[in-house]
C-alpha cells in the first residue's frame, strides 16, 4: 500500500548546454535561458544540474542535503558521520532573492564511504542504499543531490530566481541543465522542484508519466523508493537500473524507455527487429508513457528524448564544440544567438553529446 | 520590465525594437500601433515572445526579425505575419483569414483547427501539422510546407489543403507517420514521393490529375515566388493527393 | 442396475410458459427447440401446449417463436415470504431429499457475493496528461505472455540475450478452458476460429484436442489435467502452450466431472477414455503431492517439447493463493493463470461452486504485490479469469496487475448461453453444452466464429478507448499501475489488499 499520495504533476520549461570538450562556463547562461521560458511555469519550483563545479574535491561525493526540521541535520549528520568520512561540510552559499521563499536548511557535504563499510557493495551502490535510506527516514532530510563534480541547485520559486539565490553565476560546469515547474498541486515542496538525481545522474522532465504506477512497482522491486512526490523520480531511477544496474548500451536503455511501436519494428531489419521485441519483452515495465521531453545528464555528457509521439517540445542546436537543448528554439538563441545547426529531434530518437569521447563506464 | 515604448508612425509604418522586451508590452504597442491606422510594422530583436498577432484583424503587414515565441498569429483575422527566422510551435491556432510566411522551419502543432488564410513555411515543420482544419461557407485554409512535416499530418482533417514539397529532405519521408489520421475532409498533396506506410487506412492515395494541379497551381506559385524558388522546380514532378476514404470513417463504430 | 423408482417431487415448476394463443401459427418450433419435453402439439385440440415442470428458463423456445407468442417467467414463489429460507433452499432440500445425490450446477457461481470490478473505478486524463486517441492514434495492446529475464546482457554492443518461449496476443485476453465434451466440437471450432482470426488463444480444457481442431494448434493451449485426457507427445507438440490444470475457480479443491450421458463416441476417442463412462477427473493431480513434484512435472512437458513451449500452471483462487504462486514461479512455470470463485463449469457439485474459493480482484492483487516483493514478478505472465464480463472488467484486471483475462462464460453467452444452468444434463437447447449430435448441430461454428470475433473487436475497441482516455498509448504501461484505479464503497482493509486508494484521494 502506497503511503505517498500526492503526485505533483507539471507543465514546464526546460533548457540544457554541454560543451563536448569539456570547456567549463558559468552558470549566467543558463540563468538568462530558462528566465525566458518563464511562461511555462507557475513560479513554483525552479533548479538546476551542473558537471565540473567541483573540480577540487573532484574524487568525493558531492551530498547536497535539505533539512526541514530542527533536528533534522544532526539526526542526518549522525548517519553520514557514521556511514562516511566526511571532508568537508558547509552550507551552501545562498543570496536572498525576492520571489524565493523561505524553505529548509540548505548543506553540503564532500564524503567518502568509510573504508571496509561497503562490503561487496560497490562504492555508488553503497550511496545510493543511504541516500534511500535518508530520504525514507522520516527525519525531515532530503539529499537532492549525490554524485561527484556535480551538484543540483533546486527549489520553490521561479526558475531564475532560483538560479541567482544559487549564486550558479559563480560557479563553472561543462553541463548545466535548467528546469522551470508548472505544477498543478502546490506544497510549498522544494525537494519537488526538477532536476532529480541519483548519483551521477540528473534528469529534467516536461510532461507527465501516466505509466508512473507500474514503472514504480517496478523499480520497487530493485530496491528504489518513491518518496520525492513527482513522476520524474522513476526517470531517474529508471536510468540507473538500465544503464549503471543492467550494464545497458544507451540505445538500448532509451529504447526500452521510448520504446518503438511495434509496427515500426516490423519493419526493421531481423537483427534490430529481435532486439527492439526483446527489450520491449523484457522491460514491458520501463516504458514510459505519456507526454515527455526529457534531458538527462551524467559526467559523460547528456542526452536528449521526447516520446514516441512527440507530445511535448524538444529543440538541439548546436555551435562549435556545444550542445544544446531547450523546449523553445528561442530559449537557445539565448544562450547561442547563432548557431552552426538547428533541429528538432525525432520523436523517441535521443539526442545524445559525450564529453571528450567521454562514455557510460565512469558510471557502471 | 522597460517603461512603457513609444513608437513613431510615418505615412502609416513604424518600427519596433522587441530587443529583451517582455510579450505584454510587445504585443500592446503592436496593437495600439493599428488601433493608430498602421498599416506595415517592422519588429525587429525578437526571440521568443508569444502571442504575436493574435487576435489582430484587418489589413497589417506584419515583418518579424528573429525567433517568435509560441502561438504565432493565433486567431487572426485578416493581416500578413513574415517571419525572418525559425518559427515555434502553435502558429495560425485557429485562423480565420491572412497570412503567414516563415522563411525557416517551423515547429509543432502548426494550424490547428484553421479556418481559412494561408501558411507558407519555407523549409521543415514538425508534428501534428493542420490537424482538424476546416473548410466552411467558402473559405478555405492552406498550408504549405516547403521541406518535410512530421507525424499526423492533418490529423482528423474536415477541409482545407496541405501540401508538401520535400525540398531538402535528402532521402527522410517527406511526411511522418499517421499522416491523415481520422480524415474526414480536405486534401493533402506531397510532391514526388511518399511513404505509403505512414499513410493512415483512413487516407486513398491518388496521383494528381490535371484537375488537381490547378488545385495545387496558386500555392505552388506563391511559394516560389515568396522564397524565390524556381516555379519549374516545384511543378515538374508528381504529386500525390491524399483525400479521405469515407467522410463518416467511424460509422460501424457502435452498437445501440 | 436395480429398477428403481424416483420419490414424487413436491417442488412447483421453476418457471411458467405463457403463450399468447392469439399469436401462435402452431409453427411447432417451440416442439422442436425445446430439449428438454417442456413443449408438446396437441394434434386433436390442434394447440401447443406447455408442461411448465420441465422448463428450465432456458429461452430457446422464446427466441425462436416466430410471432413472439411466448414467454418464460419465473415462477413466482408460492412459499410465504422467508429471508432465511428462500424458494432455492427449499429446492435444494427436496432434490437431495429425492435422490440422495449431492446437488450438482452448471456454469458459476451465481449467488450475490460482491463484485469488486463494480467497486474500482478508472481514471482519465485531463489538461496535465492529453487523452489520447485510439480512432486516430497508435494504441498498442500486444501482449507477451512468458518468463522474461531479470535483465537483458550484451556482448560487444549486441544483445546476448535468449528468451524463454513467449506467446504473442493481439490483445490481452484469451478463451479460457472449457473441455471438448462439456462443449461440443462446433463450439470448439468456434473458439479456435475465433481466436486464430483475432491473435490471441484458446483453451482445450482437459478433454484433450479432437483431430478436426488439430489444424487449429498453433493458437490452442493445450491442458494436462489430473486426468491427463487426450494428452499424448501429438498433442503437446502441435499447441503454442501447455497448461498444467491444478484446480478452477467454479470447484478448487476437487476434480473435474464430466457425467457418461455426455462420453460419446468423439469424446471417447478424444479423451482415450470408454463410452459413456464417466469422465472423472480426480482432485488432485496424483503426481503433484508437493511444489517440487510439480517442478518435475513442468520440466518434464518442457522437456518433452524441447523448450519450445511456455507451461502455464492453472490454480483457483484460494486463501493462500499468494504463496502458491510464489511457489509455482521458482518452481519453473513460464505463465501462472488464476481462476476467481465466479469461473464457470460443465458440472460442478453447488456447495462447492457456491462457497469455496475466493474473488479474482483479491487473489490478482495479492499475488501480483508478492512476486514484486519477493522480486520475481517477472519471472512468470499473469492471466486471471472467472467472471470477466465486460471490457471494463479486463482494463482493471490489468491495472491491478495481470497480464491477460481468461474468458469463457463471457464467450458462451456471446454465442447464445443463457446461464440456464443445466449444463450437466447434456441436453443444451442453444447446441453448446450438449453432444448430442442434433442439438450440435443448433451451432454453425462459422456463425458462432462470427459472433465471438465481433465480440472481441468491440471489446478492443473499447479497451484502446479507456486505455486512451488515460492517456496511455501501450497496454504495458497500464499493467499493475494500481494508480489509475480508485475504489468505492470499500474498507479500509479491502483497500489494502487491493493497493487501490479510495476514490477522491
Amino acid at each position: 500500500m502506497y503511503d505517498v499520495t500526492a503526485r505533483n504533476i507539471s507543465g514546464c520549461g526546460l533548457s540544457a548546454l554541454m560543451s563536448e570538450e569539456g570547456r567549463r562556463v558559468s552558470g549566467e547562461a543558463i540563468i538568462s535561458s530558462i528566465a525566458l521560458l518563464h511562461d511555462r511555469g507557475n513560479g513554483m519550483g525552479g533548479g538546476f544540474a551542473a558537471y565540473g563545479i567541483y573540480p577540487e574535491r573532484a574524487e568525493d561525493y558531492a551530498l547536497h542535503l535539505m533539512y526541514y526540521r530542527p533536528d533534522s541535520r544532526d539526526r542526518t549528520e549522525r548517519i553520514l558521520d557514521d556511514s562516511f568520512d566526511v571532508r568537508l561540510a558547509e552550507p551552501i552559499p545562498t543570496r536572498p532573492v525576492e520571489g524565493v521563499p523561505a524553505g529548509p536548511a540548505l548543506w553540503r557535504y564532500f564524503v567518502q564511504p568509510r573504508p571496509g563499510r561497503a562490503g561487496t557493495q560497490s562504492k555508488d551502490d553503497y550511496v545510493l542504499s543511504l541516500v534511500m535510506r535518508i530520504n525514507s527516514e522520516g527525519i525531515g532530510s532530503y539529499v537532492f543531490s549525490s554524485g561527484k563534480n556535480m551538484g543540483a541547485f533546486k527549489g520553490l520559486g521561479y526558475a531564475e530566481d532560483v538560479g541567482r539565490f544559487y549564486r550558479l553565476e559563480e560557479y563553472e560546469g561543462y553541463i548545466w541543465i535548467a528546469h522551470g515547474r508548472f505544477p498543478t498541486n502546490t506544497p510549498g515542496w522544494w525537494a519537488g522542484a526538477h532536476p532529480f538525481t541519483l548519483l551521477d545522474w540528473a534528469v529534467v522532465h516536461n510532461g507527465e508519466i501516466s505509466s508512473y504506477g507500474g514503472n514504480r512497482r517496478y523499480l520497487e522491486m530493485f530496491g528504489y523508493r518513491c518518496t520525492m512526490q513527482t513522476d520524474t523520480e522513476v526517470v531517474a531511477y529508471l536510468l540507473d537500473l538500465l544503464i549503471r544496474r543492467h550494464g545497458l548500451p544507451l540505445e538500448a536503455a532509451t529504447a526500452a524507455l521510448a520504446a518503438p511501436f511495434w509496427h515500426r519494428i516490423a519493419a526493421m531489419d531481423k537483427d534490430q527487429q529481435a532486439l527492439m521485441t526483446a527489450i520491449r519483452q523484457v522491460y514491458a515495465p520501463a516504458l514510459l508513457n505519456g507526454p515527455f521531453a526529457i534531458v538527462f545528464a551524467h559526467a559523460g555528457g547528456m542526452v536528449g528524448l521526447s516520446d514516441r509521439i512527440k507530445l511535448r517540445p524538444l529543440v538541439a542546436a548546436r555551435k562549435d564544440d556545444f550542445l544544446f537543448l531547450a523546449s523553445e528554439e528561442a530559449a537557445i538563441r539565448l544562450m547561442c544567438p547563432q548557431p552552426d545547426l538547428v533541429w528538432a529531434p525525432e520523436a523517441g530518437e535521443p539526442v545524445v553529446g559525450w564529453v571528450r569521447g567521454g562514455s557510460l563506464e565512469g558510471v557502471r | 520590465m522597460r517603461e512603457r515604448q513609444t513608437f513613431t508612425l510615418r505615412e502609416g509604418r513604424a518600427h519596433l525594437p522587441a530587443d529583451n522586451m517582455h510579450y505584454r508590452p510587445l504585443n500592446e504597442l503592436v496593437h495600439a500601433a493599428v488601433a493608430r491606422g498602421a498599416t506595415h510594422l517592422r519588429v525587429s530583436g525578437v526571440n521568443g515572445q508569444r502571442y504575436l498577432a493574435d487576435g489582430l484583424r484587418g489589413d497589417l503587414a506584419l515583418e518579424i526579425e528573429g525567433v517568435p515565441g509560441n502561438d504565432l498569429a493565433a486567431f487572426m483575422d485578416g493581416p500578413s505575419v513574415e517571419v525572418f527566422g525559425n518559427a515555434q510551435d502553435g502558429i495560425g491556432n485557429t485562423m480565420n483569414s491572412g497570412l503567414v510566411v516563415v522563411h525557416g522551419s517551423a515547429g509543432d502543432v502548426i494550424g490547428y483547427g484553421m479556418r481559412g488564410g494561408t501558411i507558407l513555411i519555407r523549409d521543415h515543420a514538425g508534428y501534428r501539422v493542420g490537424i482538424h482544419m476546416k473548410e466552411y461557407a467558402g473559405s478555405r485554409p492552406t498550408i504549405v510546407v516547403g521541406g518535410r512535416a512530421g507525424a499526423f499530418l492533418g490529423e482528423y482533417m474536415a477541409g482545407g489543403l496541405i501540401v508538401v514539397l520535400g525540398l531538402g529532405a535528402g532521402d527522410r519521408p517527406l511526411v511522418g507517420d499517421f499522416c491523415g489520421t481520422g480524415m474526414h475532409g480536405g486534401t493533402i498533396a506531397v510532391r514526388g514521393r511518399l511513404e505509403e506506410a505512414h499513410v493512415s487506412p483512413h487516407v486513398r492515395v491518388s496521383e494528381a490529375t490535371d484537375e488537381d494541379r490547378a488545385l495545387l497551381a496558386p500555392q505552388l506559385e506563391a511559394y516560389a515566388e515568396r522564397f524565390e524558388v524556381p516555379l519549374a522546380l516545384l511543378e515538374d514532378e508528381r504529386y500525390w493527393m491524399l483525400r479521405p476514404a469515407s467522410n463518416r470513417p467511424y460509422g460501424n463504430k457502435y452498437a445501440i | 442396475m436395480t429398477t428403481y423408482t424416483p420419490l414424487r417431487s413436491y417442488l412447483p415448476p421453476r418457471f411458467r410458459v405463457y403463450r399468447d394463443d392469439a399469436r401462435c401459427i402452431r409453427c411447432r418450433a417451440c416442439e422442436t427447440q425445446c430439449s428438454f419435453g417442456a413443449q408438446r402439439y396437441d394434434e386433436e385440440d390442434d394447440l401447443l401446449l406447455a408442461d411448465d415442470g420441465q422448463c428450465v428458463g432456458c429461452h430457446r423456445c422464446e427466441a425462436l417463436c416466430p410471432t413472439r407468442a411466448l414467454r418464460i417467467e419465473p415462477n413466482p414463489s408460492a412459499y410465504r415470504e422467508n429471508a432465511n429460507w428462500t424458494s432455492r433452499d427449499i429446492r435444494n432440500l427436496n432434490r437431495q431429499a429425492e435422490t440422495g445425490g449431492v446437488l450438482l450446477s452448471g456454469m458459476g457461481n451465481d449467488r450475490p457475493y460482491p463484485i469488486y470490478w463494480d467497486h474500482l473505478l478508472l481514471d482519465a486524463s485531463q489538461v496535465t496528461n492529453p487523452s489520447i486517441d485510439p480512432l486516430r492514434e497508435p494504441m498498442e495492446l500486444r501482449t507477451y505472455l512468458g518468463s522474461k529475464p531479470d535483465r537483458l546482457e550484451f556482448a560487444d554492443g549486441r544483445l546476448a540475450t535468449a528468451l524463454e518461449p513467449q506467446l504473442m496476443l493481439e490483445m490481452p485476453v484469451m478463451f479460457s478452458a472449457i473441455s471438448y465434451g462439456a462443449i461440443n466440437l462446433n463450439v470448439c471450432k468456434a473458439l479456435a476460429m475465433a481466436a486464430s482470426q483475432m491473435g490471441i488463444r484458446w483453451n482445450t480444457g482437459e478433454g484433450g484436442l479432437h483431430e478436426d481442431l488439430y489444424r487449429y494448434g498453433q493458437s490452442a493451449i493445450v491442458q494436462v489435467a489430473s486426468g491427463r485426457f487426450g494428452v499424448h507427445l501429438d498433442y503437446l507438440e502441435t499447441a503454442s502452450a501447455i497448461e498444467i490444470k491444478i484446480g478452477q475457480g467454479a470447484k478448487p479443491g476437487i476434480g473435474g466431472h464430466l457425467p457418461g450421458e455426455k462420453v460419446n463416441e468423439a469424446v471417447s476417442a478424444t479423451r482415450m477414455i470408454p463410452v459413456g463412462s464417466d469422465a472423472l477427473s480426480p482432485a488432485p493431480q496424483h503426481d503433484i503431492y508437493s511444489i517440487e513434484d510439480l517442478r518435475l512435472l513442468i520440466f518434464a512437458l518442457k522437456e518433452a517439447t524441447r523448450y519450445t513451449k511456455p507451461v502455464s500452471v492453472k490454480i483457483a483462487a484460494v486463501h493462500n493463493c499468494a504463496a502458491i504462486a510464489s511457489g509455482i514461479a521458482r518452481a519453473g512455470a513460464d505463465i501462472i493463470a488464476i481462476d476467481g470463485f465466479r469461473g464457470g463449469t460443465g458440472a460442478a457439485p453447488t456447495m462447492i461452486r457456491d462457497n469455496v474459493g475466493i474473488p479474482i480482484e483479491f487473489a490478482l492483487a495479492a499475488v501480483d504485490s508478492r512476486l514484486r516483493e519477493e522480486g520475481i514478478r517477472n519471472r512468470v505472465s499473469l492471466v486471471v479469469g472467472g467472471g470477466i464480463r465486460c471490457s471494463a472488467d479486463v482494463v482493471k484486471a490489468i491495472a491491478l496487475g495481470a497480464d491477460a483475462c481468461y474468458l469463457a462464460t463471457a464467450a458462451l453467452i456471446a454465442i447464445g448461453c443463457t446461464l440456464c444452468q443445466q449444463c450437466p444434463t447434456g441436453k443444451c437447447a442453444w447446441g453448446i453444452a450438449t453432444n448430442d449430435p442434433l442439438l450440435a448441430r443448433r451451432i454453425n461454428p462459422e456463425v458462432a466464429a462470427e459472433r465471438l470475433v465481433n465480440l472481441l473487436t468491440g471489446w478492443e475497441m473499447e479497451i484502446k478507448e479507456m486505455l486512451g482516455g488515460m492517456g496511455i498509448n501501450a497496454i504495458e504501461s497500464l499493467r499493475g499501475n494500481r494508480l489509475r484505479l480508485r475504489a468505492i464503497g470499500l474498507t479500509d482493509r479491502e483497500l489494502d489488499i487491493l493497493g487501490v486508494l479510495p476514490a477522491g484521494q
